[in-house]
Formats: C-alpha cells, sequence, structure tokens
C-alpha cells in the first residue's frame, strides 16, 4: 500500500454523498424504518442513495408527476431492480423466476440493460422485500447493481467460440464475486439474516472498499475480439482477451473508460480506456482489486461528477497510475500485445458454437421484454425457458442469445419463437438493428428527453432515407440517451443523440464502429425535424462517396463533417 | 391560563365570576360544561327558540340579561317538552321551529336531545312532542338510541297522563319506513299515553306533512289549554333570547346556487374508483358553516335516463308538466331532469303507478302475500324498469307526474374548514356506477359531480348542521377519528380547522381505502399535516394491496392499548363513513379494545362505549 505521497489524492470537503455513506453503518441507514413506513411509497433521500447500493433506484411515474400533484397524491413512486448477471448468462429457472416476479409485482416487462443486467420496474415499496427475497432464492442478487461499487461485470456472450466463451464468463463472476460488497447489512434488511453487530465482525467489514465504498460506480468489461460489443473502452476497467494459438493466453488491461458528462460543463467528457499492459488470466483479479483500490483513495470524493476513475487518471496521469498499481500488487504487467476489434454490435438469428451447440440472438427493442400485439417477446421467451436445457445471454446491445441449444431443442425452440413473434430482426434494417437506447422517460428521474420510448419512431423515419440511400443493409450504430450520463454509451455511436430537455437533442457523429474511438457533437438542441433535416444530405453523402467497406462513422471525419476524436479531453474542443 | 378583560372578550365583572368559578370545577365538571356549552349555542343557532332555559340563564352579555322569570303555576300548567332524534340535522331543526312556534303561542318548552333528556323526569312530563328520524335498517338515530332503549326496558313508567304526538322523518324507499317514529308512537301508547294528534311520517320532501303536523299539534293544545293568556312574560323574554346572528336567506328550500371553482379526480390513474374533490364558492351567499356540517346539493338526474323514460312513455319532452304543488311548470324533460326522483321505486310509487297502469303484474306485484317479491322488485330497478316492465301506461304526463317524489337533496360531509376557507366549501364524492338488470346505473349527484359538473357552473346547495358531529369544545382534548374512503371528508375540515386556529390537542386519523398508489384521498395533505404536527399520527389500512385485507379496525386492534390510553385522557372518538360494515366493525373493534385493555366484560365495554356516546366523545357520522 506504500505510496511515496508524491501524488496526494484530491483535497476538498466530501461531498453530502460521501457523508451519507459514512453515516450508514455499512449500507444500512434507517432503511429498515423507512420501507415500512406506510403513509409515503417513496423513501428520504439518505435511503434512497443507500438503496442504490442494494440494487435499486426509486423513480416515479414522470408521465403522471404533475397530474397526481393536482390529485393530491404523491408522485407514484416506485423502484426499479436491478438484478446482476455477469456476462449477462441466467439460467432458465433464474429467466423463469425472475419472469414471473415481473408479472407479481413489477410492471410486467423485463428491462435488458446496456450493461447486461435485469431491469425491473414498477415495484411498489412494500414489495420489494418479497421480490428481492425471489432473486435471491434463485441464486441472483441485485446487491451492487447500483451504486459506488463494481458494476455488473461485462464479458462477451460470444455464440461462435463457446469455449473461450465459457472461460472469459468465468472470470466475469469471479471478478463480481471478488469485488462484490461484503456488508450484512444486505441479508439483514432483505433476506432476514441475523443483525451482525459491527463489532462482531473479525476483520475488516468491507475489506476492499472500506466504510465509504468507492467515489463513484465503477465498471468492468470484458472483450473478446474481433467484438467489441461491451464496448470496452468505455469501461472503467477493460480487459481484452488475447488468443494465441487456439488459447486463451490472457488479457491486455485498459483503464480509464466512462461516458457520463455533464451538459455545458467541460471538466466533464466521455473517455476512452487506455491499455497499460498485458496479465496472465489468474492475475486478473489481482489487477482488478489494487485498480479499486488506487480508485478507492485517489477519486474525487468532493464533486461527484469528477469523481470517475477517468477523472482520476487524467489528473495524475497513466504513468503515475502504471507505476502505483505495479506497486500495490508487487509485480509488473507484461507489454500489451497485439488484438484487433471488428465491430460492436450483435450477430442475429441462429448461430452454430464450436461447441457443437446452437445458439439464437433475437432482436430486442430498446431491450424491452414485453408483450405487445403479436410480439409476445415476454410469453414467448417464458415458454422457451420451460423447455430449454442451455441458458440465456442478455448482450451489451440489448439483446438476448437462447444459447447453447441442442439440436433435438432447436427445432422446438425455433416453433415456439415462431409461435409468439420474436424476431431475429433479419426483417429489419441494419440501422435499427444497431440501435440502442436508455429507459429514460418515464421512471428514470435523470432523463431531460425521451428515449426508449421515442428511438423506434425516429427509426421509422431515418428507415425511409436510408432505404432510399440503399443502405438498408448497412450497419450504422445509433444511440440515444435521455440525458448525459451515458447509459447507452451515446460518446461511441456513429450517430448519437444526447437528450437536452422534451424534444430536444444534442446530436453528434464519427465514433468508430467497433468502439475505438468518440463521437463528436455536431449539432445542438435540435427537434425531429432538424435531426431528419440534418442527417439527410450525409447519409445520402455517405451512400454516393462512401469507400470500399467504410463505415459511417469513419465517413463522416474524412468528408469534414466533424473532427475525429481519440481522447476524451478533445471531446468538448 | 388566567383569564383577563386583556386576553378575553369578557368585562370584569364575567372575568371576576368565571375566575371564581373555573378553578372549583373538577374535571368531570369541566368536560361536561364544555360540552353543554357549545351544544347550548349550537341548538341556538339552528334552533332561533331559547332552548331549555329553565336550566341555565340567558348568556349574560345578551340584551335580555334579567333574570328567568319565576316559573308561573299557570305557565307550569302550559309546559311542552320537545324531543328530537336526528342523525343529520332535520329532526332538530323541525324540533326548534315547533318550540319557537309553540313559544309564540304563549306555552313554555323545554326542547331537548332525547340523549340529553333525563328519563327519569318523563313521568312529570304531561305534554311530550317527539320529532324522530330512522336510519338505516329501521334503527333509532344515535341521540336517541338510549331514550329508545329505556322506553322499551322494564324501567319505563306508566304515562297516565302524558299527552303526545309523533313527527316521524324517513324514506319510502326504505323498507321500515319511518320505523323509529312509528315506535315512539306505538310505546308511548302501550305506557298510557294518549295521542294528542296522529302520528305523521313524513318521506324526505318533509316540509308540507311536517307543517301540518305542527299545525296540528298547535290546535290541539290550545283545545287543551282554552286560554292562551298566561305565560307572556315568559314567551317575551324567550324571543328576545333569539340570537342576533342573521343567518343567509338560503336553505333547503332556498338553496344558492354555489359556483364550481374545481373539481378533480381525487383517484389517480389505474384505479377502479373516482372520487371528485369539488370545492364550491359560497361568495355572496352568506353560508357559513363548522367542521362537521354537511352540504345538502340539489342533483340533475342523468340526461339518458330522463330521454329514455320520456322516449319510453311516448310523451314530448317538451310538454308542459307541473313541477310542484304550487302550480310551476316547466317543461317534462326539465321536470324529470330537476324536480322528480326518477331513480328510486317506493311502495307506494308503485301503488300509484298501478292506478295508471293496465298491466295486470304490477296489480299483482302488490297484492297482499306478494312483499317479498315487490321488495326484490323494487331493488336496484328504476323508473324507466317500472315504465317498460308495466306498460302499456294510460296516463298523461301530467299525471305521471303527479305520482313521483320530490327529487331530494344529497348530503355531502363537508370536506373543509369554513375559516381556513373562507367562502368555499369542499366536497368529497364517490361517483357510484354499477350494473344492474343489464343496465348502467348511475348515483345521480356523485355522477352528476363526475360526468357533468364543469368548473365555472352552478349548482344549487345548503349548509345541513350536523350538532352531531364536532370537535370538541376544548382545542386541548384529544381526537381519534376513523374516517376510511370518503368517511375522511370531515376529518379534512376538522384537521384544517384546528391549524387555522391552532388547536394544541393530540390527532389520530385512521384511513383505508383500496389500494395505497391510486386510492389515498388527500395523501399529500396528510402528509404535510404530519409533518408540521398538527397530525400527530396516522394509520392507514389499504384492502386489496396484500394478500391479506386489512381494513380500519384492524389498524384500531392493532394500537389497542395506545387507543385506550387516549380514550382514557379523554379523547373524542369520530366515526364517518359506511354504516352497514365499517362503522359496526368500528363499534365492534372499540368495544374489544375498552374490554381489553380496560378489562372489563365485552356488556361493561359496550356500555362504557355508550357512555362515551352519551357524553358525545363518541360521534359518528355513518350513512
Amino acid at each position: 500500500m506504500a505510496n511515496d505521497q508524491l501524488v496526494k489524492p484530491i483535497g476538498g470537503p466530501p461531498s453530502e454523498v460521501e457523508h451519507i455513506k459514512s453515516r450508514s453503518n455499512y449500507l444500512r441507514g434507517d432503511l429498515v424504518e423507512m420501507l415500512a413506513q406506510p403513509l409515503t411509497g417513496g423513501l428520504p433521500e439518505d435511503e434512497n442513495r443507500l438503496m442504490k447500493f442494494h440494487g435499486s433506484y426509486m423513480q416515479d411515474d414522470r408521465d403522471l408527476r404533475n397530474e397526481r400533484e393536482k390529485q393530491k397524491l404523491e408522485p407514484a413512486y416506485q423502484f426499479m431492480l436491478r438484478v446482476v448477471a455477469p456476462g449477462g448468462v441466467a439460467t432458465p429457472e433464474q429467466w423463469l423466476v425472475l419472469d414471473e416476479l415481473a408479472q407479481k409485482y413489477g410492471n410486467n416487462t423485463l428491462r435488458v440493460t446496456t450493461r447486461q443486467a435485469f431491469q425491473m420496474h414498477g415495484i411498489l415499496k412494500w414489495n420489494l422485500k418479497k421480490t428481492i427475497k425471489g432473486i435471491n432464492d434463485t441464486l441472483l442478487t441485485t446487491l451492487a447493481a447500483c451504486g459506488d461499487v463494481n458494476r455488473n461485470v461485462m464479458s462477451n456472450p460470444n455464440p461462435y467460440q463457446s469455449e473461450f466463451h465459457a472461460e472469459v464468463y468465468e472470470y466475469a463472476r469471479k471478478l463480481t464475486d471478488h469485488l462484490a460488497p461484503r456488508t450484512p447489512a444486505y441479508h439483514e434488511i432483505w433476506l432476514d439474516g441475523e443483525k451482525v453487530e459491527s463489532s462482531e465482525v473479525v476483520g475488516e467489514v468491507e475489506p476492499i472498499y472500506g466504510p465509504v465504498y468507492l467515489p463513484r460506480k465503477f465498471k468492468i468489461g470484458l472483450a473478446v475480439p474481433p467484438s467489441n460489443d461491451v464496448d470496452v473502452f468505455s469501461q472503467d476497467l477493460g480487459y481484452i482477451a488475447i488468443i494465441e494459438n487456439g488459447k486463451l493466453a490472457g488479457f491486455n488491461v485498459a483503464v480509464g473508460g466512462g461516458m457520463g458528462m455533464t451538459h455545458g460543463d467541460t471538466a466533464t467528457y466521455p473517455q476512452l480506456a487506455k491499455v497499460i499492459g498485458f496479465c496472465r488470466p489468474e492475475q486478473i483479479i489481482d489487477v482488478a482489486e489494487k485498480t479499486v483500490t488506487i480508485q478507492r483513495d485517489y477519486g474525487n470524493r468532493s464533486v461527484r461528477k469528477n469523481a470517475r476513475f477517468k477523472y482520476t487518471i487524467d489528473r495524475h496521469g497513466l504513468d503515475w497510475f502504471v507505476k502505483e498499481l505495479h506497486d500495490r500488487m508487487g509485480w509488473q504487467l507484461e507489454e500489451a500485445r497485439p488484438f484487433h476489434f471488428e465491430h460492436s454490435g450483435d450477430r442475429y438469428g441462429w448461430v452454430k458454437g464450436t461447441n457443437g451447440k446452437w445458439n439464437l440472438t433475437l432482436y430486442v427493442q430498446s431491450g424491452r421484454i414485453h408483450d405487445e400485439g403479436e410480439h409476445q417477446l415476454m410469453t414467448g421467451l417464458r415458454e422457451i425457458a420451460k423447455i430449454h436445457t442451455g441458458d440465456f445471454r442478455l448482450t451489451a446491445n440489448q439483446n438476448v442469445i437462447i444459447a447453447n441449444v441442442s439440436a433435438q431443442k432447436k427445432r422446438k425452440i425455433n416453433e415456439l419463437a415462431e409461435k409468439y413473434g420474436l424476431t431475429d430482426g433479419a426483417h429489419l434494417s441494419a440501422l435499427r438493428r444497431s440501435s440502442l437506447s436508455c429507459v429514460a422517460l418515464p421512471t428514470c428521474g435523470l432523463a431531460m428527453a425521451e428515449a426508449e420510448r421515442y428511438l423506434p419512431s425516429l427509426v421509422d423515419t431515418l428507415d425511409l432515407i436510408v432505404d432510399e440511400a440503399g443502405l438498408r443493409d448497412k450497419e450504422i450504430n445509433i444511440r440515444m440517451t435521455g440525458c448525459p450520463n451515458g447509459c447507452a454509451r451515446p460518446a461511441l455511436g456513429e450517430i448519437s443523440f444526447i437528450g437536452k430537455a422534451p424534444g430536444k437533442y444534442n446530436m453528434y457523429m464519427g465514433a468508430g464502429f467497433s468502439g475505438e474511438r468518440l463521437s463528436k457533437m455536431y449539432r445542438e438542441n435540435i427537434d425531429e425535424k432538424e435531426i431528419v433535416d440534418t442527417l439527410k444530405p450525409i447519409i445520402q453523402r455517405y451512400a454516393k462517396e462512401r469507400n470500399e467497406g467504410e463505415h459511417f462513422g469513419d465517413f463522416v471525419i474524412r468528408a469534414g463533417y466533424v473532427k475525429a476524436v481519440h481522447d476524451g479531453t478533445e471531446f468538448h474542443s | 391560563m388566567q383569564l383577563q378583560v386583556t386576553n378575553s372578550p369578557f368585562s370584569q365583572e364575567q372575568v371576576e365570576l368565571l375566575n371564581r368559578l373555573l378553578p372549583t370545577l373538577t374535571e368531570s365538571q369541566h368536560v361536561w360544561l364544555s360540552g353543554y356549552l357549545s351544544a347550548y349555542f349550537r341548538a341556538a343557532e339552528s334552533v332561533p327558540a331559547g332552548t331549555a332555559l329553565q336550566v341555565v340563564s340567558a348568556p349574560p352579555a345578551a340584551p335580555a340579561a334579567s333574570p328567568v322569570p319565576e316559573v308561573s303555576i299557570s305557565a307550569a300548567s302550559r309546559e311542552v317538552t320537545v324531543l328530537f332524534g336526528s342523525q343529520t340535522g332535520n329532526s332538530q331543526r323541525l324540533a326548534g321551529s315547533l318550540a319557537r312556534k309553540l313559544e309564540e303561542n304563549g306555552f313554555q318548552v323545554t326542547l331537548s336531545a332525547m340523549n340529553k333528556f333525563k328519563p327519569n323526569g318523563l313521568k312529570k312530563v304531561e305534554n311530550l312532542l317527539i320529532v324522530a328520524s330512522t336510519h338505516g335498517e329501521g334503527e333509532p338515530p344515535d341521540n336517541a338510541i338510549s331514550f329508545h332503549e329505556f322506553l322499551f326496558s322494564k324501567r319505563a313508567p306508566q304515562l297516565e297522563n302524558l299527552h303526545f304526538s309523533v313527527l316521524a322523518l324517513g324514506d319510502t324507499s326504505y323498507e321500515f319506513f319511518c320505523q323509529t317514529g312509528k315506535d315512539f308512537d306505538k310505546r308511548l301508547e302501550e305506557l298510557g299515553g294518549s295521542r294528542l294528534t296522529p302520528r305523521v311520517d313524513c318521506d324526505l320532501d318533509y316540509d308540507e306533512p311536517a307543517a301540518e303536523w305542527i299545525g296540528n299539534v298547535l290546535n290541539a293544545l290550545a283545545a287543551r289549554f282554552s286560554s292562551p293568556a298566561a305565560a307572556e312574560a315568559a314567551a317575551a323574554v324567550l324571543v328576545e333570547a333569539e340570537p342576533a346572528a342573521s343567518p343567509s336567506e338560503y336553505s333547503r328550500t332556498n338553496p344558492f346556487h354555489a359556483e364550481v371553482l374545481a373539481n378533480i379526480n381525487l383517484n389517480g390513474r389505474g384505479s377502479d374508483r373516482e372520487t371528485r374533490h369539488l370545492e364550491l364558492s359560497l361568495e355572496g351567499s352568506g353560508l357559513q358553516y363548522e367542521p362537521g356540517d354537511c352540504l345538502g346539493v340539489v342533483p340533475q338526474n342523468h340526461p339518458e335516463l330522463v330521454d329514455s323514460l320520456i322516449r319510453e312513455l311516448g310523451y314530448s319532452a317538451d310538454e308542459s308538466v307541473p313541477v310542484n304543488k304550487k302550480g310551476e311548470e316547466s317543461t317534462l324533460r326539465d321536470a324529470l331532469l330537476h324536480h322528480y326522483e326518477i331513480t328510486v321505486l317506493t311502495k307506494p310509487l308503485l301503488e300509484q303507478a298501478a292506478k295508471l297502469s293496465s298491466n295486470g303484474k304490477l296489480q299483482e306485484l302488490l297484492a297482499a302475500g306478494n312483499e317479498k317479491e315487490l321488495k326484490s322488485y323494487t331493488e336496484g330497478r328504476d323508473l324507466l324498469d317500472l315504465v317498460q316492465d308495466f306498460a302499456p301506461w294510460q296516463a298523461s304526463a301530467r299525471d305521471f307526474v303527479s305520482i313521483l317524489r320530490k327529487l331530494p337533496a344529497r348530503l355531502y360531509s363537508i370536506a373543509s374548514s369554513f375559516k381556513a376557507n373562507p367562502d368555499e366549501v369542499h366536497l368529497t364524492i364517490r361517483a357510484v356506477r354499477y350494473e344492474s338488470h343489464g343496465r348502467q346505473r348511475y348515483g345521480v349527484c356523485s355522477v352528476h359531480a363526475a360526468e357533468r359538473l364543469q368548473e365555472g357552473d352552478t349548482i344549487p346547495v345548503f349548509i345541513q348542521n350536523n350538532p352531531n358531529f364536532k370537535l370538541p369544545a376544548n382545542p386541548d382534548t384529544p381526537v381519534i377519528m376513523i374516517g376510511p374512503g370518503t368517511g375522511v371528508a370531515p376529518f379534512r375540515a376538522f384537521m384544517e380547522e384546528r391549524e387555522d386556529i391552532g388547536a394544541e390537542g393530540k390527532t389520530w386519523l385512521f384511513y383505508g381505502d383500496r389500494h395505497f398508489v391510486t386510492d389515498f384521498l388527500y395523501q399529500t395533505d396528510w402528509q404535510r399535516m404530519l409533518k408540521e404536527g398538527s397530525l400527530t399520527r396516522m394509520n392507514v389500512a389499504f384492502s386489496r394491496d396484500s394478500e391479506e385485507k386489512v381494513y380500519v379496525q384492524n389498524r384500531l386492534l392493532e394500537n389497542s392499548s395506545e387507543v385506550f390510553k387516549w380514550i382514557q385522557e379523554g379523547a373524542h372518538i369520530y366515526v364517518c363513513g359506511d354504516e352497514k360494515h365499517m362503522a359496526h366493525d368500528v363499534n365492534a373493534a372499540l368495544i374489544n379494545i375498552i374490554a381489553h385493555e380496560g378489562g372489563m366484560s365485552p356488556e361493561d365495554a359496550a356500555a362504557y362505549l355508550s357512555g362515551l356516546q352519551e357524553q358525545q366523545r363518541y360521534q359518528r357520522d355513518v350513512y
């Protein structure tokens, strides 16, 4: 742990959230009492902050906020529950449990997040405990799905290279376990665990995190080239699997990525993780633990919007970080090995893995699993889960893979998929298949504009332009978020929109097709008409003038619409 | 607080008298006096005759501050006792008006609610006039229960010297029409009393028959006492003792057209209920009210039903028909919309209708022995059913409307404090909609409010005082309020009032409905009051949110020891809302709590609760 102290942690008075964590006694606070308070469906600010560590955000139906105020009713408070699923993997049994809980206590939908986790929405305060208990009974957890801790670890759900998937997934799981909070608060509050007094705990309660946890959330993702579906450069800590001679040789380590920023504050920006070296597979845990402790000790605890790991790195320099990491590990990373990413999207439809099993990647619009008209996605997946013997995988692009299907089951699953209107997206434009959006309105408290509910209809309009230009099968990554926090990784979209106000978006272009370059703002605060008027000539020109194999993001830079952004510090310039 | 001229509205002399008296009072005397004073002044407001003046002298500040005249022997022989049993205040008002008329005619009147009348004094009463309403399924109103029980008990004395008459109020759509009045009438006769004049049973539109009965009573009494001269002095004082406050010109018979300021659905989206919060303007009306009072609302019938009815009968909507007995006329459509009741079938109505129909089935239904079938037929049916089921009709539109009852006003417990909302009155009205016999049915007033009353419209209203549902006179007295659903309305008025006057006593509200998210009426009001401390405690029960249904009575029982503690501290308990289930279950829960916490037998606990009711510490506004 010894550091020469030449580099001092950034000072300043701790933010209010730091105080909340500090007085919470390892995430307990007054949660038990406030959850039982019967006159409000909500929680006070302190408890709401703590709830994030337990995997939940208090939200309200923002569509009804004004109406309910007039009706002398408090906002329609409800809770989003996020379920940790390392690498997005769940068994059919787990799927059925989540499906049932979503029907019983949630709003009859499940949502695939952009980090391969499950989300349930619309859970009332009084049903939280039952829901969380149900989740835990099926050996899943919500602990650390949100909050200032390591979040759901992403990994490539690769249906082609089955053996690598299994191996890499195993590391995603180990990282999750190793970095999980140890506080007994979660068991006490949700699972009727016996209350353990802190003084009785042998050793430290949180050996990695300490009593105030991290300054901000921390994200880890594992990519298996040539796919960069997990957007490894958007992670605080990214691992790029290096396959040599048909074996997993280890991982390149990339640090300091992140998407979030604040409108109008150029001290905040999206950043790409930088590759700093290579480690052996078994060293991956040590690298992660020590990286987390460095951020714990050096991250900004005074100003939350500058608290992500990317700012810690940019403030002190990459060299400082590598030295600090080597000091803490007591060993050194090797030199990074060559790798090559080709894309960041999903490969839809049936694919046979190297293990001889089949995988069906289904297109899920905006990651929302529900029944709508003839598209009975929720029912269809439930029926499939009842007979499926492999697993389910959530992708970083918010799709679902029915994985490890035996040849015998393939026909039956295909029948069910057809019966319930499940789709591999083959009939959809490549633009739509490459679209990503966050939840935004009406449940997300941060949203300034629509995303999940709006992107599909915007794509309807853009599809006409794309069709006319003959680009129906050309993949263009298009992403939309309702606020600049970046849940759908908009700074890595070839075309992206970040909400400013209802119906108004900043438009960005020029990110790399495989996630290696950031986008740049092209137009500010525009509405749908301006979006269409702006994009139409660019798409038409791209159709005519693109080079062989040239991606849209590369073209807009070559054509001079925007400058290439290889580092977050250039994002606003 | 020591009373002084500077901190009270009293004169030096009054302050001295009060300061001499007050410290000598025991706690029970104190409670009794505060209840008495509030009841006295309230009675004085709604009953402009001096009441029970033999017991208490006129208020010292009144102009006629002379001592009460000695009761002369000749005056005593002209004593008349008027007792009322009233739930919503109609009987009380009529009794007051009767008392005034008696005094004008030189009688010396004792006017009292039945539960305030010492029954052992009954033996001495020579002239007894009773005005009593009937509640629910033939039950006496709350303030008549003890007197009713006494009369029917073994303790009831023989009353050979008694001359009596009964005015009974009721509603012919109920099976036990005017039952309480009938009970009193029959029982007094059994005990040896003789009737001054026959009992009169009034339907909802009671004004005319009641006036007639009062006339009959006056005549009968005049006949009993040949000379009307004797007690002029007393009468003079009594008349002068009328309160100076000038009541509004608007009343039940002359309602004020109040403008709708707001009409909000209090139930959130997704609720299977609809509860309207109406805010009405009383500006310019001179109308005032106190927490616990009701607002009478004169609704309109549903236009769809009116139009179907006219179509079915084959009349012209524009045909002119009388709308009252004064000879005023309007078009048939207007008359059915605004003046006549068309949603309720009563036995008298069917009997009248039978004369207008040649359909033998109606005669058959009314025939002796078919009472059960008749009752079952009238349930859940309206005039349109009758018209459809027993055609053909041989009657003119004029004949037809002549058999209809006047469209009655609906009474709603006021949900606002006048002090906190000057010139406004708020109501909490749950829309009643249900299907019956294959057709959608609508509550007349509630659906009028929900569907057809817009902001800016006006609706005829009047204030109906409810002296039997009043906050304790002492603002420090703890208050327990039990009001699920729209029963919470008067408690919003209570709480607003207490906030306005800065009452410091503890308050505890029990509320319930189906779903927390959509049905928590006035949720943000209660949250604010809790935060600010004017509301001390609140317990809620949402019956459809959990697997096992929970109601307010469960919450009461869960807080048994605390509830009993509050009762022992002198808390007043108020219950408002559904009578059949809720009020009954809450009553049982309270008995249970008193028995369990007070170590009493269930019978003793029930008696204890009745005692609270007698002391007006347990008041109900149930329907």
